[in-house]
């Protein structure tokens, strides 16, 4: 039996600089990745809901969604919060700091398939992120698809980051913006209370459309149901879940949501295959 | 396929030297700190010659008969995983640069390994579904593969705890060996299946067996399944499982359940593991993967969360998993009968009992 060698960028971290970061929040970071081999890097192709497997030597491993553009963008986007030890030192790394990366992992949202089609995206709370990819991936190839509609939640008002970006968004054509706060501030032009009930003022063909979501599972699995009471058929939702993940590549084990390894099968879920386990506690 | 030859109990170690010459460093079973364990075997006076295992729930014990048997036992705790996916494993290192520098896997020596029981095979059959997985091979389990010779041993002497002939996996070793031994009182017939134990049967100086040994060994291990009492409810399971997701049963072994991981450490096919970043002191760092648990509370933590916070719910994963989404993943069951989860728990837990309260009754 020939032995396989362990593969760079699956197997093992390629290494990669950190060449720009932008504060998004006190505990939200972009940063702006380039691995250090410039082939490596060209040849790096991914679809947005991917993920990469960020290694901080001596610190950890942790998975991070990519939020860049797969073809427009020569670097490598991954918007950090601050949770756990390896993500608070990750968030903290300055320009020229070395990391490595495994990569890109798991199956992403379906925006081939979407094509023709009017696209709504859904997120909650900080689970922006995945979600971004999808939104910039469909304006750059804005002639490809239908209306934009993007539904953007948070707790609390100075929650949401990217407030310019979805001011610049919303002015484009065909697209629609709706944001909401549990709890507005004093500077909240927008609607205040869960972002499923922006789902009544959305604008879209529910017969003709691709639904991406991201965020809290309670709150996808009420938008979910929301979304099929008002005609959207259950196998155009798409779920991006989150589980632990250790190894991305269905070996670890600690992902799998019944027989579904996450890293591998996900993370981007169509809601009519996972509904059976969705919101059964210890699933 | 040749003719199964016959090798006197005396001659037993002609079975090493035969493995030895053609290349083999060879494994087997001893007895060691009172349990029977697979090691490097230097003479086959050291095998687990007149002992006899006695197992229950929460029970496992040796005893010494004296009777000129090696293989009258069923199995200890481990066999073959530790061999092949090994407890802990470096995958890479970074240098004080935070260079990662490859770690080459270990790809031990040429092994042969006696006394593979069948349970053994068919678990190993699974491991290598998981691990060797097409296009994404792990290459560390890949290296403990490659070069594994199997001498597979019948089972004439199930536990109380087996139940392999109701999984379909024993007690006869069916697939997956290289070598195969069906152990009588004066004697072993061996048999090969494949190229490598077919070389390895011309090399043994066998003899022509004593009359009527094929039908007395094969009379031995149909017996050693008509033995076996304890037996899973007939399957699939995977709906009848994921249907009775809230049975009280869950709650009701989750009270006895101590969550300690050691009916998936001495499972022969569970395969977590966890993920450590070892920091040296020169500011090097090790990334180590080591054998891992769902009965952890740190197998379902996510930012803060752990989803799986009580022992019912982590019995009720593994054996959802086990028993069911393993046929949606690797097409079969993941339990092979070995019955090791029943006698190494310190609960005395029985999965065929709670299997037989929860789902049993379709």
């Amino acid at each position: 039996m020939a032995t396989p060698e362990p593969v760079p960028g699956i197997d093992l971290p390629v290494p990669a600089r950190v060449a720009g970061r932008v504060q998004e929040s006190p505990t939200i970071v972009t940063l702006r990745l380039e691995l250090e081999d410039p082939a490596r890097q060209a040849a790096f192709r991914f679809a947005p809901g991917q993920f990469n497997m960020l290694h901080l030597p001596g610190v950890g491993e942790v998975p991070i969604s990519i939020s860049s553009d797969p073809d427009h963008d020569t670097f490598l986007g991954h918007t950090v919060r601050m949770v756990g030890r390896v993500t608070r030192a990750l968030a903290r790394l300055p320009v020229g700091a070395r990391l490595g990366v495994r990569g890109p992992f798991g199956r992403g949202w379906p925006l081939e398939a979407a094509r023709g089609g009017d696209v709504v995206v859904l997120a909650g709370g900080l689970g922006c992120a995945p979600v971004v990819g999808a939104v910039r991936y469909v304006l750059h190839r804005r002639r490809d698809y239908g209306r934009l509609v993007v539904m953007q939640g948070v707790k609390h008002a100075e929650d949401l980051i990217w407030r310019a970006q979805y001011e610049a968004w919303a002015r484009e054509p065909d697209v629609q913006v709706l944001l909401a706060a549990d709890v507005a501030g004093g500077d909240w032009p927008w609607n205040v209370g869960p972002v499923t009930e922006l789902l009544e003022g959305a604008r879209f063909d529910r017969g003709r459309c691709t639904v991406l979501m991201c965020g809290p599972e309670p709150m996808m699995i009420a938008a979910a149901r929301r979304l099929e009471a008002l005609g959207v058929p259950a196998a155009a939702i798409h779920l991006s879940m989150e589980r632990n993940m250790q190894c991305a590549l269905g070996r670890c084990g600690h992902c799998q949501i019944g027989p579904w390894f996450v890293c591998r099968d996900g993370p981007v879920f169509r809601y009519d295959r996972i509904r059976p386990l969705l919101g059964v506690r210890g699933f | 396929m040749p003719e199964p030859g016959w090798l006197p109990l005396q001659r037993a170690d002609a079975l090493l030297a035969t493995l030895r010459e053609a290349g083999y460093r060879v494994v087997g079973p001893q007895v060691a700190d009172g349990i029977i364990r697979y090691g490097p075997l230097g003479e086959a006076a050291a095998l687990p010659w007149g002992v006899r295992v006695e197992a229950d729930a929460g029970r496992w014990r040796l005893r010494r008969t004296g009777e000129g048997r090696a293989f009258a036992w069923a199995n200890g705790p481990q066999a073959l995983k530790p061999l092949l996916f090994a407890p802990e494993e470096t995958l890479w290192r970074t240098d004080a640069d935070g260079r990662p520098a490859p770690q080459a896997p270990e790809a031990p020596p040429p092994t042969a390994v006696i006394g593979v029981r069948a349970c053994d095979l068919a678990a190993l059959a699974l491991l290598d579904a998981h691990f060797l997985r097409p296009g994404r091979e792990d290459p560390w389990y890949a290296a403990r593969r490659s070069g594994l010779l199997l001498v597979a041993v019948h089972c004439t002497h199930p536990a109380a705890t087996c139940f392999c002939a109701s999984t379909g996996d024993g007690p006869e070793a069916r697939e997956g060996h290289d070598l195969a031994l069906w152990e009588l009182e004066e004697g072993w017939l061996v048999e090969a299946a494949g190229a490598a134990g077919e070389r390895l049967l011309a090399a043994l100086p066998l003899e022509a067996p004593p009359a009527g040994a094929a039908e007395r060994a094969r009379t031995e291990v149909a017996a050693a399944a008509a033995a076996q009492t304890r037996r899973l409810p007939e399957g699939p399971l995977q709906a009848r499982l994921f249907e009775r997701l809230d049975h009280p049963r869950w709650a009701q072994v989750g009270e006895r359940c101590l969550a300690c991981g050691s009916c998936t450490a001495v499972c022969p096919t569970c395969f977590c593991h966890a993920a450590e970043e070892r920091p040296g002191l020169d500011g090097s760092s090790a990334r180590v993967r080591r054998w891992s648990s769902c009965f952890t509370e740190g197998h379902s933590y996510i930012h803060g969360i752990v989803l799986r916070p009580d022992a019912r719910s982590r019995y009720r994963q593994w054996l959802t998993h086990k028993l069911g989404a393993w046929h949606a993943q690797y097409g079969r069951s993941g339990c092979v009968g070995c019955g090791r989860c029943i006698a190494w728990c310190p609960a005395a837990i029985d999965l065929v009992e709670e299997m037989e309260a929860i789902v049993g009754d379709a």
